[in-house]
């Protein structure tokens, strides 16, 4: 990301334009030193990221209320809670660079470019939705986002593949291949470890550590909790995953290693989320309200940004107000469209089974019905 | 008779198989070319013609693969296009690569299809399904192949045909070739495609010659994915399989046809998607149909032909019932007078033949 701009506006002349502030040292495995304990940053940056995690925290409860209201059916994996780590990554790589995840992506598939709009409508499975309604909650992608992947753990192999076609192309982009406390424990995690560090592979691995795996807390799933060390012969950085800028110190950390040729490295965001594992999920069973609670009063991410800004005078209370009241309006409007927004149509059901393709006869459920798929 | 058996079996195709001869029309320079050759061109035209086409797989490079179908790649190619991996089946297919403009072409080599269960959720979730899934955001243009189905004495857990169980993945296109032309022009077709395909061969059928006109010698050459190939005319009866049962058909047919049995007799080439025009036309003709297969029999590929033939047009010209011969309904055993009885032999074809035809 940029170095400093100094943003001078006239009529917020009184603002400071940018400040320096501490962050939580990373713990390191098998590195001399981690990202620095100290971040830059400048009203313009603040400000935007105080808009990105704030519209995917909006996003979520308005997906929530949806869900609630039995208009989005099916899946549904809330991010809220977990923003600075989204928004912290996209900070610190290139749009082309190349990101994939699983299931719990709606932050993401927002960081990587697509709109409100389109998310909401796929998860209400709207033809105006991203992916026209055919995939809903985990099954959105973007030029350089790869899903969005409902099978636990599926997604880690294909971000290393990802970074093989990086370092096949010469391209210098890497791959950020996102996994949870979970998934951490699947064998091809580790396979995909030993291929990437074999290789070399620009693949910074990053386990998102939000304490439970569905129901089940990381104590009761793993034998060692240390995910920043569980990739052995791999560094590794362990990053407070609440905090937008330290997320992004580390994940600049992180591209710069491979893109120097290191190879791949692992980091762990230590995160929250506020919902449970799903919809279905009340989240309470397996934890505390006080837990909840706690975490949402002391270290709320977009809290944590908005008080370091005020507190440095980076940024006035009202124009936080003013902001949330846009983002407010984006999210409802688009919630609008995704109630409105027709499903799509039954002539689409067989298209893109193939790609680049002539029309093909697809077998309807009986033997007289001949549907077309169109590539 | 047994002896030939034999020599198939063993896959040491050094001698030419006679019955295949007479068959093939010997046209100007064409060759006597291996199956495992034929693969062999295919991938190295395929690797030359398109930067974007690499190989990987256990043993493909240095050790020249495992059945020496990639021998000579790695020396041409290098490091970067021909890439032996560790023993990892997941991480092997899942070289999900971005968009074909801008992105990779791989070949994924399983040293059996039997070990591509490993990885069979990445085949399907994360290959088959991701074009659907993403409205057309997200093409997968990759190609997964190796041996399938039964070998020689290796026993219940790499003997596992899999035509039945790709085939019944939307998203997916799969072939099993039976001669060397088949080889050559579907594997390159299966490279130049843009979706995820299975490419089903046979380890039994690396090492037999077959006849190669020049026109499928050349570098152009391709086969359509999707389409039958009618090896043998014939009036009475239809024989429908695909790989090396392709060939016990035409054994059983030519002894058929000195008792004045003409047989006609199918090769599949693709198993999906199934050419039901190619079936339905021969059927229509014939009024008879004997489906052949290594795999088996409950929900195969048999099952499939029988129950589309029964849903279409040709169901009204049958004189008898449509019928299967598979593989025996058991883990494929390992001595070798078990082994031998597990799978289709000629006199079970000439059998079901006959009884279909009630002579």
């Amino acid at each position: 990301f940029c170095v400093c701009v100094f943003v001078v506006s006239r009529s917020y002349a009184d603002f400071t334009p940018q400040a320096t502030f501490d962050i939580k040292k990373c713990e390191v495995h098998r590195l001399e030193e981690g990202p620095a304990g100290k971040a830059e940053l400048t009203r313009e940056q603040g400000l935007q990221y105080y808009r990105t995690m704030q519209t995917i925290r909006r996003m979520e409860l308005r997906a929530d209320q949806l869900y609630k209201q039995k208009i989005i059916r099916g899946f549904c994996h809330l991010y809220d809670g977990q923003e600075a780590c989204a928004v912290g990554i996209e900070s610190a790589i290139n749009p082309s660079d190349h990101l994939i995840t699983a299931y719990r992506s709606h932050g993401y598939t927002y960081t990587r470019g697509v709109s409100v709009k389109e998310i909401l409508a796929e998860l209400t499975g709207r033809k105006g939705g991203v992916a026209k309604g055919k995939g809903g909650s985990m099954h959105m992608y973007a030029p350089h986002f790869y899903g969005g992947n409902g099978i636990v753990g599926a997604q880690i192999p294909l971000g290393a593949g990802i970074a093989l076609a990086c370092q096949y192309q010469g391209n210098n982009q890497v791959c950020v291949t996102l996994y949870g406390d979970g998934a951490a424990n699947q064998g091809q995690l580790f396979e995909s470890f030993n291929m990437a560090a074999l290789w070399k592979l620009p693949c910074i691995f990053i386990c998102e550590n939000n304490r439970y795996g569905m129901g089940t807390s990381v104590e009761r799933a793993s034998a060692s909790t240390d995910y920043y060390m569980r990739g052995d012969f791999i560094p590794g950085i362990r990053v407070d995953g609440m905090d937008v800028l330290c997320v992004r110190e580390a994940t600049k950390f992180a591209a710069d290693h491979c893109r120097a040729g290191k190879g791949p490295i692992v980091m762990e965001l230590q995160t929250y989320r506020y919902h449970g594992h799903s919809m279905s999920d009340p989240g309470v069973s397996y934890r505390t309200r006080e837990e909840i609670q706690e975490v949402r009063s002391k270290s709320d991410p977009i809290s944590l940004l908005k008080e370091r800004m005020l507190s440095s005078n980076m940024a006035s209370a009202e124009e936080f107000k003013v902001i949330d009241v846009e983002i407010r309006k984006e999210v409802e409007e688009a919630a609008q469209f995704a109630t409105s927004d027709p499903e799509p149509p039954l002539e689409e059901l067989c298209n893109h089974i193939f790609y680049n393709e002539a029309p093909i006869e697809v077998r309807g459920t009986n033997p007289w019905s001949k549907l077309k798929s169109v590539s | 008779m047994a002896a030939l058996r034999c020599f198939l079996r063993s896959g040491k195709g050094a001698v030419s198989v006679l019955l295949r001869r007479e068959l093939h029309a010997t046209a100007p320079a064409s060759a006597q070319v291996m199956v495992r050759d034929a693969l062999n061109q295919a991938m190295d035209e395929e690797l030359e013609r398109d930067e974007r086409v690499f190989l990987l797989g256990e043993e493909v490079a240095q050790y020249d693969g495992a059945y020496k179908v990639s021998r000579g790649l790695w020396k041409k190619y290098g490091d970067k296009r021909i890439i032996d991996t560790p023993i990892t089946e997941v991480m092997c297919d899942s070289v999900l690569a971005p968009p074909p403009q801008a992105g990779l072409r791989p070949i994924c080599e399983f040293m059996t299809f039997n070990f591509s269960m490993q990885a069979i959720d990445q085949v399907i979730n994360s290959a088959a399904k991701t074009y659907y899934m993403s409205a057309g955001l997200q093409p997968v243009p990759i190609v997964f192949r190796g041996p399938n189905g039964a070998s020689a004495g290796v026993a219940a857990q790499h003997s596992q045909c899999f035509a039945a169980w790709y085939g019944h993945c939307p998203g997916l296109k799969v072939i099993s070739p039976w001669s060397a032309e088949d080889c050559k022009g579907l594997l390159k077709s299966a490279i130049r495609d843009d979706n995820p395909v299975v490419f089903l061969e046979n380890e039994l059928m690396y090492g037999v010659p077959f006849e190669m006109s020049e026109e499928a010698q050349s570098k152009d050459f391709t086969i359509p994915i999707g389409k039958a190939k009618i090896e043998r005319p014939g009036s009475h009866i239809t024989l429908v399989s695909h790989s090396r049962f392709v060939g016990h058909c035409l054994d059983a047919a030519a002894v058929l046809a000195k008792e004045g049995i003409e047989c006609e007799v199918i090769n599949l080439r693709t198993i999906r998607p199934l050419d039901v025009e190619c079936i339905e036309g021969s059927v229509m003709k014939t009024n008879h149909l004997v489906t052949v297969e290594g795999g088996w029999p409950q929900f195969g590929v048999g099952a499939e032909i029988c129950a589309r033939i029964m849903e279409g047009p040709a169901f009204n010209y049958l004189d008898a019932p449509a019928v299967r011969v598979t593989g025996v309904d058991i883990p494929m055993p390992y001595a070798k007078i078990l082994e031998d009885n597990s799978i289709p032999q000629i006199k079970d074809i000439i059998f079901s033949v006959k009884k279909t035809l009630n002579v």
